[in-house]
């Protein structure tokens, strides 16, 4: 699973609130602390990374957060400014306001404009080899295979011209496994179980992009080996509750509660567990990351992840 | 500690929200389990009140369908048969029913509707363009959802809906889209796109984007877009008009708002953030749901003190009972690692039931109704299971 960072180019994604973000600075983290040159992109520019780095901005033209790691977040305008620029030859000048508004426009109506504007950002710099590893903290699941596909189907809308040609590289870059890979981040609950079933296949069906792992993150620990759990029933006999309450003052009572309920939750997401294990190419490493009970904020969250990745992947 | 009192009967909040209330609009952020309680909640209404309730969800798991009864759900509304009821032991006092929104077909409706003629409507829904532009432009998920939420309640064929808001980047996204939809329909930039195509001459002001589109995009490209604009354009007034009824009905007094949130840190502070931005625009917010709460006694100092208690005297309990005289007991190195396992279990939840004492500190005193949901350890597949969720966000001692 090492292999993982030694791709180039790493689409995080997933439903809302799995902890994308999480996963992806945690990568980051990690890669570029082995001593690769690592980029990190926010697509949707919530502030998400300023948070975790705990930086005040990670601009378009990125923010150093150590020797070996930029963060920088995305912005569609001065993308097509860029594009418009390195690839078409197009130079221009000052604020693009009113184009860019109507570029924006036509752009929600094609297919594959608005996305080829990301994607093709970050291929441009993956065939530049600009960084090691680049890591999208992408879409979630319902939009980030509009944006995988969207070489592909702007090279089917559009006849001729420079961008048809340019579509060309940005399949190859996307479609080598050795460079570019997928990966969905979910937790143990049914909905983002379901959205990242249904998201493998899609990326397999209607992307060229190779599906790298499915991270499982805020996996609860298991409590008790079915030897402790048998062990565990025991104690609620009268005459060893009757012990413990005379040797603790106190009725346990409440405190056993509160395990039999870890054990239901850890039991019930298990059935979650299982469904992934069925559902998702057993090719594709799965990788479990442990709920954390203590919660971080900030770089601490972000290096708490990088160690537990490091843990999984190595 | 005091307990409450037993012959106190227990009171269902919902009691002070009906009678003036058509809409009930659950939102906040994703994965906090809105969609259930916005069905919880519609299926309370029906049971313990004479009206007719529907529940418009937006995508419901299979597990909420089938504890509903329903296969598939899908745009049309299904009412919950008695059988159904029946068979779960349950007697409404009024009827439910349910529907899922299905976004292509409420946009083709949408179309039929404002097209002026069937040549207009034809021409859009063979549009290639138009699956894309429907599914991507201006928060279209949220636009239909509300337009479908303001198209069923003038139907007037119930008396109460509930509905559960899509999934959005920004919470807020559904509030701002039937202005966003009016905007777009009355841009100057829409006119000015599509004018040279109507007029065959390229004004001064869009000939550099004309030009560079070209080059980048093709000619064909841009003229494809452009009549599927101006066959669009032709239903301006009769979209515009809906959003701004849409947008009516959104801040109306019947109209009630519901934050739905865990008291995770991410979820939580979307959510107050949510509180504040529907007060201030002066919405009707009238309560509170706190779901997925960890026990109360996970806060208890004094079961905080005994799970230490367990920690230090591990070895000697489990050597104490190791030596019973019951035939089923364990060796005291097994049960020493489950005493270590309860205690650092329950100090672990105990730390998480911290976290979200303080968070729930950030909603206290914002709305009168403000309810909190324990951590149901049973998955909702049937209607009881949904009833008993209902009860327990509604009926309060």
């Amino acid at each position: 699973m090492s292999d993982l960072l030694d791709k180039k180019l790493l689409f995080i994604t997933g439903k809302g609130g799995v902890g994308k973000t999480s996963v992806a600075t945690g990568l980051a983290y990690l890669a570029s602390n082995s001593g690769k040159k690592t980029l990190i992109c926010e697509v949707d520019p919530k502030g998400d990374l300023a948070r975790s780095f705990e930086c005040a901005r990670t601009p378009y033209n990125g923010v150093e957060i150590n020797e070996n790691l930029k963060a920088m977040s995305m912005d569609t305008e001065t993308s097509l400014r860029e594009y418009l620029r390195l690839q078409l030859k197009v130079p221009v000048i000052g604020r693009i306001g009113p184009l860019a508004k109507a570029f924006e426009f036509v752009s929600t109506a094609a297919p594959g404009v608005r996305e080829i504007l990301t994607v093709g950002k970050f291929l441009y710099e993956v065939k530049n080899n600009s960084y090691d590893l680049i890591i999208v903290d992408a879409s979630p699941t319902g939009h980030i295979v509009s944006q995988l596909a969207a070489p592909q189907a702007l090279r089917e809308l559009v006849k001729l011209g420079p961008v048809k040609s340019q579509t060309e590289w940005m399949i190859d870059i996307l479609g080598d496994p050795n460079k570019t890979g997928a990966i969905i981040v979910t937790t143990t609950e049914e909905m983002p179980v379901n959205e990242t079933i249904e998201l493998s296949k899609k990326i397999e069906s209607e992307t060229n992009v190779h599906l790298s792992a499915v991270i499982i993150n805020q996996v609860l620990p298991e409590l008790f080996s079915s030897d402790e759990e048998a062990a565990f029933l025991t104690l609620s006999s009268e005459e060893n509750m009757k012990t413990m309450t005379e040797m603790l003052s106190a009725s346990p009572e409440t405190v056993m509660e509160a395990a039999r309920l870890a054990v239901t939750l850890r039991r019930m997401r298990s059935e979650f567990l299982e469904k992934l294990r069925d559902n998702i190419d057993s090719n594709i490493p799965q990788i479990y990351l442990p709920y954390r009970f203590n919660k971080l904020t900030g770089l601490k969250s972000v290096k708490a992840t990088a160690a537990a990745l490091a843990d999984e992947i190595n | 500690m005091a307990k409450p009192s037993k012959h106190k009967p227990k009171s269902n909040l919902l009691e002070n929200l009906l009678p003036t209330k058509e809409v009930i609009i659950a939102c906040g952020p994703g994965g906090v389990g809105k969609t259930t309680s916005a069905a919880a909640t519609a299926l309370t209404i029906a049971l313990n009140f004479d009206k007719s309730v529907l529940v418009l969800t937006i995508d419901p798991a299979k597990r909420l369908a089938n504890a509903l009864g329903l296969n598939g759900i899908g745009n049309k509304e299904i009412e919950i048969s008695d059988e159904t009821f029946k068979e779960s032991k349950l007697k409404p006092k009024g009827k439910l029913s349910v529907a899922m929104l299905d976004t292509k077909e409420s946009w083709d409706a949408l179309i039929k509707r404002h097209a002026k003629d069937q040549a207009t409507v034809d021409h859009i829904l063979s549009n290639p363009l138009y699956k894309n532009i429907t599914s991507k432009f201006v928060q279209s998920h949220e636009y239909i959802a509300m337009e479908r939420l303001y198209d069923l309640h003038s139907s007037k064929d119930y008396d109460i809906i509930v509905v559960d808001t899509p999934p959005t980047r920004n919470a807020l996204d559904f509030l701002d889209a039937p202005d966003k939809m009016a905007d777009f329909f009355s841009s100057r930039l829409l006119k000015w796109l599509i004018a040279p195509y109507k007029s065959k001459l390229i004004s001064l002001a869009s000939k550099p984007f004309y030009q560079i589109a070209d080059k980048v995009l093709g000619n064909q490209f841009l003229q494809d877009i452009a009549e599927f604009f101006i066959a669009f354009q032709s239903m301006y007034d009769g979209f515009v008009q809906r959003a701004e009824s849409v947008k009516k009905l959104l801040s109306d007094t019947r109209t009630s708002f519901l934050v739905v949130s865990t008291l995770e840190q991410v979820p939580a502070l979307e959510a107050r953030f949510f509180v504040d931005e529907l007060q201030k625009r002066s919405l009707n917010l009238d309560a509170v749901i706190l779901n997925k709460v960890l026990p109360e006694h996970f806060r208890s100092k004094y079961e905080t003190e005994i799970a230490r208690n367990i920690q230090e005297q591990a070895k000697i309990l489990s050597e104490t009972l190791s030596k019973s005289s019951r035939n089923d007991s364990y060796g005291a190195d097994t049960y020493e690692k489950v005493f270590l396992e309860i205690a650092s279990s329950f100090l672990n939840f105990q730390k998480v039931a911290q976290q979200e004492a303080a968070l729930e500190s950030e909603f206290a005193d914002l709305v009168s109704i403000s309810t909190k949901v324990p951590f149901h350890s049973e998955p909702i597949n049937d209607l009881n299971a949904l009833e008993e969720l209902g009860k327990q966000i509604w009926m309060q001692n």
